[in-house]
């Protein structure tokens, strides 16, 4: 996930704060010449990191943390919030035309994602109820229009393609959404580099011809110091409304999220984490600040739970549980659960707080525990007590593992039924609706 | 060298002002600062920095002309230079992260193997991204170059392997094979590309060779992706694409320096024959001149 090394280069940065009564002008000093440093690491724009220590020094210095009790937290709250603004004070949602349909146009460089985007947003729009239409407009690169149209069957999205001149089929495409009464049209485009002056008058033409509601900039969550550029060319040729980060998952930097708003003066709306077509997130500024610096994002989280559980099986769990009636069935369900929502990766992604474990590793642990659960009888599974050591034996050597591991299995097994009953005491008496951890 | 003239505008027109005035704190802070623009990365622009700090100092040199001068040799020292080597059958395993332009410099590259009278198959590794064989292949009629495929889903090591036995059977001496971009950070996909290497380099009688695509619009994350490519199958070039269209490209300073590896091509433009071989000094004195 983005922002890993940032988010513990800048923690280091406060612990030396946070371990102090009192805070001098030169300690702050100091602190935010480290902060700048990490920024410009992170590939944040030049000016932007600048601008933005500037303006932190500036608060710090000021009242607010020097009469603090605990100015060492008290930066980072300023931080916390800066960061905030940075990326776009309040998460910013995608505008529906009031006439239909909504056009939304898609534009950036080569290899930004755009097709891929587009795919997911077809699939994020039809799940939330609406009728978009995909239009390929990228008659460019070889073989861009079956993509669309392989990307469009996977998520059931008919695709509107056309020969000629690119601007020619964007119109087609939006007369073509008009008589069908598709409510969305998504226009996908041809990459292309912002120097280059003939296609960058082709995208101005296009949103001419087809007044879109949304002018998306697609963007590589990774791109470095030419962000700036890029950002600047593109708001010059077509009428930006926000902007989209992909390849978030890529690496340990994202300085481009934190750039990206402070240069276009456009949101970023969207951030894609993945090959998979699910793999999109709406953007909320406030809750990725937190992720930079490392407090956990429970909200995307408790979301992304929302969006996989079954809420049948949620409540059939919520009452075995109660009853501590928790199974090593049930415990192996709660493993794929957690393999849906993409594994430890993804979660210590947006809960820093897990960072520690080695997560790699767990992922496997996953799939060790599922292997010894397969390997017993049902009656094990539902009364794991009578798994003797002959059976341990039997049990390790099906699932290809030591008994050791089946050994350690039953242990956290037992201690988690532990407590569960203790927390079903605590929250089962006063009848609050407990949700599950996970 | 034709279209880093725009990489040199944009860095220059920064730097331009700094060599007209003395050589002062304010003048290499300045210098750092420009350096750090270009994404040369922190670490790079202080060494650079440094070097040119004591390169003044013992060479007594006070002239920012002759400043410059150093500078250039200290990018092209950082840059260095291997001219990669094609002769014989060779194969080339091209890899990169998703959308760095993996499939267009294989059409490049292709273009220039016939130009030299070779006889080039490409193999599409891509089994993952919709479309990506096609694209490949719709390549392979332009440049007139034997194609192999597998369906959409296959194993790519595979495909790779069928590919090596039709080049033997077609009697082609450049294979050139394509593979699905992958996020450096995805440990899966890491461990395929080592398994695809060990065939490619298992099956194919002649050089194997291992290259990397930048994207130049990257930023340090470049260096990234290069250090961790090269430690799951050791790179031997990269090609830099999107040159043009960036004021930077800055990046390849800190992963030659950084992790010595050579860039071989660079590509600057939208047609199949704009991808020209990399020369370190004249990059460096462009830059820097």
């Amino acid at each position: 996930m983005a922002f890993e090394s940032l988010g513990e280069k800048l923690k280091s940065v406060f612990n030396k704060l946070t371990g102090r009564g009192l805070l001098s002008e030169s300690d702050v000093k100091d602190a935010m010449r480290q902060v700048r440093m990490a920024l410009l690491e992170a590939d944040v724009n030049f000016k932007v990191a600048k601008e933005f220590v500037a303006k932190v020094s500036e608060r710090c210095v000021g009242a607010e943390v020097m009469k603090s009790l605990t100015p060492g937290q008290q930066v980072i709250k300023i931080v916390n919030e800066e960061l905030t603004a940075l990326m776009g004070s309040t998460n910013a949602r995608l505008e529906t035309a009031s006439k239909p349909p909504t056009v939304i146009v898609l534009c950036g460089l080569q290899g930004a994602g755009k097709t891929t985007f587009a795919g997911k947003l077809a699939r994020m729009l039809k799940k939330g109820g609406r009728n978009p239409l995909l239009a390929a407009c990228d008659l460019a690169r070889p073989a861009a229009v079956e993509q669309l149209k392989v990307v469009g069957g996977q998520v059931d999205v008919p695709v509107f393609t056309g020969t000629g001149d690119p601007v020619s089929v964007a119109k087609a495409a939006r007369t073509e959404a008009e008589n069908k009464h598709f409510d969305t049209l998504i226009v996908d485009t041809a990459g292309r580099l912002h120097v280059d002056e003939m296609l960058m008058g082709e995208i101005t033409d296009i949103c001419t011809a087809v007044s879109p509601t949304e002018v998306l900039l697609v963007a590589d969550a990774m791109t470095g110091q030419d962000a700036v550029n890029i950002a600047d060319a593109f708001s010059k040729a077509a009428p930006l409304t926000g902007v989209v980060l992909t390849k978030m998952d890529g690496d340990t930097r994202g300085g481009a999220a934190l750039s990206m708003k402070a240069v276009t003066q456009k949101p970023i709306k969207f951030v894609s984490v993945g090959e998979k077509l699910d793999q999109i997130e709406v953007f909320h500024p406030d809750r990725m600040a937190q992720r930079i610096l490392g407090m956990g994002d429970i909200m995307t989280l408790i979301e992304k739970a929302q969006q996989q559980f079954d809420q049948e099986k949620a409540q059939e769990m919520e009452a075995k549980l109660r009853k501590a009636e928790f199974t090593l069935d049930d415990y192996l369900e709660q493993m794929d659960q957690i393999k849906e929502m993409g594994g430890f990766g993804e979660i210590a992604g947006i809960l820093p707080q897990l960072k520690g474990v080695k997560m790699d590793a767990d992922d496997s642990v996953i799939k060790r525990t599922e292997a010894i659960i397969r390997s017993m009888t049902p009656q094990e599974r539902h009364r794991p007590e009578i798994i003797n050591s002959s059976r341990r034996r039997r049990i390790a050597r099906g699932s290809g593992t030591q008994v050791s591991d089946v050994n350690r299995l039953i242990n956290d097994f037992n201690t988690m039924k532990k407590t569960i009953k203790q927390i079903t005491r605590t929250f089962g008496s006063n009848k609050r609706r407990f949700k599950m951890p996970f | 060298m034709k279209g880093i003239e725009k990489t040199r505008n944009s860095l220059w027109s920064r730097m331009a002002g700094l060599f007209t005035r003395s050589l002062d704190e304010d003048f290499f802070e300045a210098l750092e600062e420009s350096l750090i623009l270009a994404d040369v990365g922190v670490n790079t622009a202080l060494e650079m920095v440094e070097e040119l700090r004591a390169v003044t100092k013992q060479k007594k040199i006070t002239s920012p002309e002759l400043a410059r001068e150093a500078l250039a040799e200290i990018a092209e020292e950082k840059l260095g230079s291997v001219q990669p080597d094609f002769s014989g059958p060779c194969l080339i395993l091209v890899v990169g992260v998703n959308g760095a332009g993996k499939t267009t410099t294989i059409a490049r590259l292709s273009q220039r193997f016939k130009m030299q009278g070779r006889k080039v198959m490409m193999v599409a590794g891509d089994t993952f991204r919709a479309a990506a064989s096609e694209q490949l292949g719709q390549w392979a009629q332009r440049t007139e170059a034997q194609f192999v495929r597998g369906s959409e889903g296959s194993d790519p090591a595979a495909v790779i392997f069928d590919g090596i036995n039709a080049a033997r059977a077609r009697q082609c001496d450049i294979v050139l094979c394509d593979t699905a971009g992958r996020l450096h950070s995805r440990k899966n996909l890491m461990e395929e590309l080592k398994k695809i290497h060990s065939v490619a380099a298992k099956g194919f009688i002649g050089k194997v060779l291992t290259m990397l695509v930048l994207d130049a619009t990257m930023g340090l994350n470049g260096l990234e992706q290069a250090r961790v490519f090269d430690e799951a199958i050791k790179i031997d070039g990269i090609t830099l694409t999107k040159l043009d269209g960036t004021a930077k490209g800055g990046v390849v300073l800190a992963v030659s320096d950084q992790l010595g590896i050579p860039v071989w091509f660079c590509g600057v433009g939208e047609k199949e024959d704009d991808l020209q071989p990399f020369d370190a000094n004249a990059y460096a004195h462009t830059l820097f001149k």
